[in-house]
């Protein structure tokens, strides 16, 4: 019954989606952050696109009469310690940070539903065993696991990308299995229990929508830690190896070394990072309002 | 309620004995070990490489070590450094106050910032109080705790010629001078975790706020204090709760990082030092009792959860 009842309150604002720029408008007015956090997504997101046409310099090749300079009309941004044009390193580390933190984010949301749905809804012995290996999972220090495993899987793009989904994943179902948990015994879903659907009928059509918002919303703010997860991996040297341009690396060699001669060498990067973290945080709480009906204003 | 607290102690044994475990075959994974850092600079010979392996009892099967080690860790042995050679234990005797510490005091302010700017932003939902509010407390949690931390370690040495202090003073043996050293880094810890909690119960009290029972309380004519303190933040806290439990395993990671930047001697940064010499029983200690902190975290979470909000059965 509350599902159709929300289904009935949703359905006007779905009718009012065709005229676009109303919506945009409307978001704009209401949502003043959030429509902040979605531009800084869509530059982050047009710069790792565009990288290659975008950067106006190699991200790898300096030049060698143009080390640790300021910020110049040729060079925006300055030059770091090898010559490199800064701006262009920045464009380029915006790819490696947004792959690796939407491809985190989709094994450890995927991982995490499994999970926690499966840990929530069934509960009993199944969820005390599963909740097990999920507490070694949570209770292991990140950094072993990430220093072990990069040691094994050797470093790169993508052992990066799967060691952090992994690591992300089990906060991600704790908060699931608890969501799940609190609406295993509502009304509705005894109901359709008692109507005769099965688990698979109910897990789909009560649960999953009832956590969707939820897990949405994780993924948009776990996309913002990946990046900073990222990012304070590749600073203490464990992170994606060179040639690629990370902004975590950026900070912790030659931005470190030359932080008082040459400044901007670590403002950039760490301004790239807080900006891309912010972002997706704040997109991440704009779309927790709009999606969660329970939140719309006025009811 | 007595029977779920026996059965998740009990159960605490077989999670940390599968931390230990993929700790203890994890380490021993990672390429080269004590012996090609110890002899790095003396002419040795294959012989005497397998020796010292002989003396650290790191030429057995890894069954064996891990059977020796865990009856050490029975009569509350944790073995001896590889680097240091002084008993684990020793070590970490200095080192716990100094994490222990600095965890506290980042719980602390994360808490302090995080519940005040949730209800705000919540009750003034898109209003300019709630835009401030959050974009700080978000803004705060976007910036790198290293990158902080580096800028705040480098800069007033340039403009004030003023750096931190090398050596570390303990509490006990000079409390001020100890809290401002640790106050620095607590403050950029907390703030990287205050932005999660804050929005955690920003969307807790959001969804509270709207319940009926609130309106009630509202209706019968109680102060919009009274109700938002007592009746919505009471249950918007319980999945706060959750969080929390979370939180310290986020906490184990970025004591790691502002110890190294802050030159604290606490254990983050001896697990680092510990990981890179590959000194195995330091690791496996200090892995060990960081999984313990965190499980116990998450066991009194779990409880706490169920005497917050009787609604949940515990099974």
């Amino acid at each position: 019954m509350t599902t159709t009842a929300v289904r009935l309150r949703a359905s006007p604002r779905r009718l009012s989606v065709p005229h676009r720029t109303g919506a945009l408008a409307q978001l704009l007015r209401t949502k003043p952050l959030g429509a902040i956090g979605a531009a800084i997504i869509l530059v982050l997101l047009i710069a790792a696109i565009g990288a290659p046409w975008l950067a106006p310099y190699p991200y790898d090749v300096g030049v060698a009469g143009v080390r640790l300079q300021g910020p110049s009309l040729a060079h925006p941004f300055g030059t770091d310690a090898n010559g490199r044009d800064l701006l262009s390193r920045i464009i380029w580390g915006a790819r490696v940070s947004v792959t690796i933190g939407f491809g985190a984010v989709a094994i450890s949301t995927v991982l995490a539903i499994c999970v926690g749905v499966l840990c929530g809804y069934f509960g009993g012995w199944f969820d005390l065993l599963v909740q097990r290996v999920v507490d070694v999972w949570i209770s292991f220090p990140a950094l072993v696991l990430l220093v072990s495993l990069v040691a094994i899987l050797g470093p790169g793009l993508f052992s990066t990308t799967l060691i952090l989904g992994i690591l992300l994943a089990p906060g991600t179902s704790r908060v699931v299995r608890s969501a799940v948990l609190g609406m295993r015994h509502l009304p509705y879903v005894e109901s359709a229990r008692c109507a005769g659907a099965g688990h698979i009928r109910i897990i789909r059509a009560c649960v999953l929508p009832n956590v969707s918002a939820t897990i949405i919303v994780l993924a948009t703010i776990q996309l913002g830690a990946a990046i900073l997860a990222e990012s304070t991996l590749s600073f203490l040297g464990y992170g994606v190896p060179p040639p690629y341009p990370t902004w975590g690396a950026m900070l912790s060699g030659t931005g470190r070394a030359f932080m008082l001669q040459s400044p901007w060498l670590s403002v950039w990067p760490g301004l790239a990072i807080s900006a891309a973290v912010f972002g997706f945080n704040m997109l991440g709480d704009a779309l927790r309002d709009i999606l969660d009906p329970r939140l719309g204003r006025g009811s | 309620m007595s029977r779920y607290l026996a059965r998740r102690l009990v159960l605490l044994v077989p999670t940390l004995l599968g931390v230990s475990i993929v700790v203890f075959v994890l380490v021993r994974l990672l390429p080269g070990d004590a012996t090609t850092l110890m002899l790095q600079d003396a002419r040795a010979t294959a012989a005497d490489e397998q020796a010292l392996r002989h003396r650290l009892g790191i030429d057995q099967p890894i069954h064996v070590q891990y059977v020796t080690w865990l009856g050490g860790l029975a009569r509350g042995d944790l073995g001896t450094s590889f680097k240091s050679h002084t008993p684990v234990r020793d070590e970490l005797a200095a080192r716990i106050p100094v994490t222990a510490e600095l965890g506290v005091l980042a719980m602390l302010i994360s808490t302090l910032i995080a519940i005040p700017v949730g209800v705000i932003s919540a009750v003034r939902q898109d209003t300019w109080p709630d835009y401030v509010s959050r974009s700080a407390a978000i803004g705060l949690l976007a910036i790198p705790g290293f990158w902080l931390g580096t800028l705040v370690v480098t800069l007033p040495s340039v403009w004030w010629q003023w750096t931190p202090p090398l050596r570390y003073t303990p509490l006990l043996d000079n409390p001020v001078r100890n809290l401002t050293q640790d106050l620095v880094p607590a403050v950029i810890l907390g703030l990287g975790l205050a932005g999660g909690l804050m929005r955690l119960i920003r969307t807790q009290m959001l969804e509270v706020l709207r319940q009926d029972f609130v309106r009630t309380a509202a209706a019968k004519g109680l102060a919009e204090r009274a109700v938002v303190m007592r009746h919505a933040l009471k249950n918007a806290l319980i999945p706060a709760v959750t969080v929390l439990g979370l939180q310290v395993s986020l906490l184990v990671s970025g004591t790691v990082v502002l110890e190294s930047i802050f030159v604290l001697p606490g254990m983050g940064r001896y697990l680092l030092e510990a990981v890179q010499a590959r000194d195995y029983p330091a690791v496996q200690a200090l892995n060990l009792l960081f999984a313990l902190v965190i499980v116990v975290a998450n066991l009194i979470v779990d409880v706490l959860y169920g005497w917050i909000d009787p609604r949940v059965r515990y099974v």
